[in-house]
């Protein structure tokens, strides 16, 4: 069938709204119910606009909600720390030496990706138990670690690929030694992909369920506590925090796109 | 010419595993010369010039900087600094910190820099790109902040490493006589590495050429033209004709003659050259001469094949009866054989090169078995 050309421009039109709609219709769902007047399970009549919901979330009433939501910044913020460390320095340590065993290490960073996250959670937690390590702020943030590093060896690597060693070797040659060189050097050429494997490892730490939930003890966190309360319904509070993660989100995404924008990097 | 020796390079030898990279390189760069590392790919010219600069050690042998050995020294402790072949500019800086990087690093009281890096940025006729980012140039202006970078840190030697390769032609034949005449005005030493001849030719005072890891010889632009010391430097610099032969008559005050596969030919007299000796005689196309008639001392003849018209000069092919083809050139307006025509080439005595042809394979297996 051919259409005119009018027709095709309203076609391809309907298409992408649905397209967005279907990608954006859950979140606006989400926010819109955090905005809900109602105090009655399962929450899901509409009683008109209100605030109440986020005045509720700071005035103590869900202390419990806060707190699990303060343990899952918390441990995301460290593990992003300790893995984004860590996985920078495996990725260029690969990069620049050889030696024995690189294709198997290689091989096994694929590991942890592949890998059932229940079978992880499992042999984390038999690990931790053997060990006698109790469960709790310290496991989850061994497992979080763990999990996430991998993700930013494969970003920081992705930045490599393209990566000139001569860059370094001018550094050394105009009197910088190896320290500097690395920081003023090779930190701020691999910082997009250092940064984009932080925010990923951020964002798999803030919202893993599975692995947690084997290795947290008696220790709260945030998606674990939204799955318990959703038993009976959404509540608007959990609605209105996770719009503001949201707004937090789109915030932080406009920031570094201007700010890349704004820049002149050779890419 | 000022004779002190900035960079000596003694005795030095580098393997990569069982890959003899450059053996027994002997190299003495006097102050304020612009020396060149001429070779093909894989010759060790950029492995040398990597030793000097201090990313590579040597696997033995010395190198001293103004007099002091730099064996166990870093980058970074060597007053020496380095152009790329890639410029290797860093991508997240301007182009004032990336010249300014240097003297950051070593201190420099910051009225100093902005006055020395935009005094450079000047010499190199980029005043007002102070403030954009690499990616925003072009190939010729990242070589000349790659080059200011460099000069900004007032090196003892500044070492170059392919640095035009990535420019097209015209750019390079600029960038060449500019870089040059910066060197004359600096008076800064300039090891250069280049593959290209024409280059090597234009802008050096001498001329180290290297070849599988040997420095076959160092000379003047003129000397290693007329005066090659191996077949290999003959063939790679410039045009040149090739006889391979055996000496049959040695007459030091007058004359050598030397039996080809095609005749006869009569060289120069020298010392150093035996009856029955392997050699190579390189004459150059503009030294070769065609006669209708036998020449005294010559047997060679072929026939005339075609002409190239290349402008002012004209090439002319003759075939000999072993089928090699000799070349030589003669200025438009000359008048010529006609193609078909039988001649007979001979040259000057004096205008040709007798080369020792020790690699010659037949004359090792006589040696091995000491018939010569």
């Amino acid at each position: 069938m051919t259409l005119s050309k009018r027709g095709r421009t309203v076609r391809n039109a309907i298409y992408c709204v649905l397209v967005y709609l279907f990608l954006f219709l859950p979140i606006a769902v989400v926010v819109a119910g955090s905005f809900n007047a109602t105090e009655s399970r399962p929450y899901l009549t509409w009683k008109g606009f209100s605030l109440m919901w986020y005045q509720r979330l700071f005035d103590g009433s869900q202390a419990a909600l806060m707190e699990a939501f303060g343990h899952t910044m918390l441990i995301a913020l460290t593990s992003t720390l300790l893995s984004t460390v860590i996985g920078t320095l495996v990725a260029v340590g690969m990069y620049r030496y050889r030696f024995r065993g690189k294709a198997l290490i290689d091989a096994l960073l694929y590991v942890p990706v592949v890998i059932p996250e229940i079978v992880m959670g499992i042999s984390l937690l038999v690990l931790f138990a053997q060990a006698q390590v109790p469960r709790g702020m310290l496991t989850l943030v061994i497992a979080h670690t763990t999990f996430c590093i991998p993700f930013v060896v494969f970003n920081v690597r992705a930045r490599l690929a393209g990566y000139d060693v001569s860059v370094e070797e001018a550094s050394l040659d105009l009197g910088a030694n190896r320290v500097q060189t690395f920081w003023n050097i090779t930190v701020p050429v691999l910082a997009p992909g250092i940064g984009a494997g932080a925010l990923l490892a951020f964002t798999l730490s803030i919202d893993d369920v599975i692995i947690s939930y084997f290795v947290n003890g008696k220790t709260s966190v945030f998606p674990l506590k939204v799955m318990e309360s959703i038993k009976m319904g959404v509540p608007p509070s959990v609605n209105a925090l996770s719009a503001i993660l949201l707004l937090f989100t789109v915030i932080f995404v406009v920031l570094t796109q201007s700010d890349l924008l704004s820049r002149h990097r050779s890419e | 010419m000022n004779e002190k020796i900035i960079v000596d390079v003694s005795h030095v030898d580098k393997y990569y595993g069982d890959n003899h990279v450059v053996s027994d390189m002997n190299l003495k760069v006097r102050e304020g010369e612009f020396l060149t590392l001429l070779g093909s790919s894989g010759c060790g010219k950029t492995t040398t010039l990597r030793m000097i600069a201090g990313f590579e050690d040597p696997t033995s042998g010395e190198i001293c900087i103004e007099g002091n050995p730099v064996a166990g020294k870093a980058p970074f402790e060597r007053n020496v600094n380095t152009v790329f072949q890639s410029y290797a500019l860093f991508p997240h800086m301007t182009i004032f910190d990336n010249v300014a990087y240097g003297l950051r690093i070593a201190k420099v009281p910051k009225a100093d820099i902005a006055t020395r890096v935009s005094d450079i940025l000047e010499l190199v006729q980029l005043e007002g790109f102070e403030r954009r980012y690499p990616a925003q140039l072009s190939g010729g202006q990242k070589q000349r902040v790659a080059i200011a970078r460099a000069l900004v840190m007032h090196p003892t030697v500044l070492l170059l490493d392919e640095p035009l390769g990535a420019l097209d032609l015209k750019l390079r034949k600029q960038m060449q006589l500019e870089l040059k005449r910066l060197q004359r005005k600096l008076g800064i030493t300039f090891v250069y590495v280049t593959h290209d001849q024409e280059e090597a030719m234009t802008m050096s005072d001498r001329i180290a050429v290297m070849h599988d890891g040997v420095l076959d010889q160092l000379g003047t632009p003129e000397e290693i033209y007329e005066r090659p010391q191996t077949k290999f430097v003959a063939t790679f610099i410039g045009e040149t004709n090739i006889f391979e032969g055996c000496v049959n008559e040695v007459d030091t005050t007058k004359r050598i003659s030397v039996g080809l596969e095609n005749g006869n030919v009569t060289v120069a007299p020298q010392e150093g050259f035996r009856f029955g000796e392997f050699v190579t005689i390189s004459v150059r196309p503009e030294k070769l001469r065609v006669s209708l008639e036998p020449r005294e001392g010559f047997s060679l003849y072929g026939v005339v094949r075609d002409y190239i018209y290349v402008g002012s000069v004209i090439k002319c092919n003759v075939v000999l009866p072993n089928s090699n083809e000799v070349r030589f050139e003669r200025l438009a307006g000359d008048e010529l054989p006609k193609p078909g025509e039988v001649v007979f080439p001979y040259w000057e005595p004096d205008d040709c090169v007798l080369i020792h042809n020790r690699d010659n394979e037949l004359y090792t297996a006589l040696e091995s078995i000491r018939l010569v």
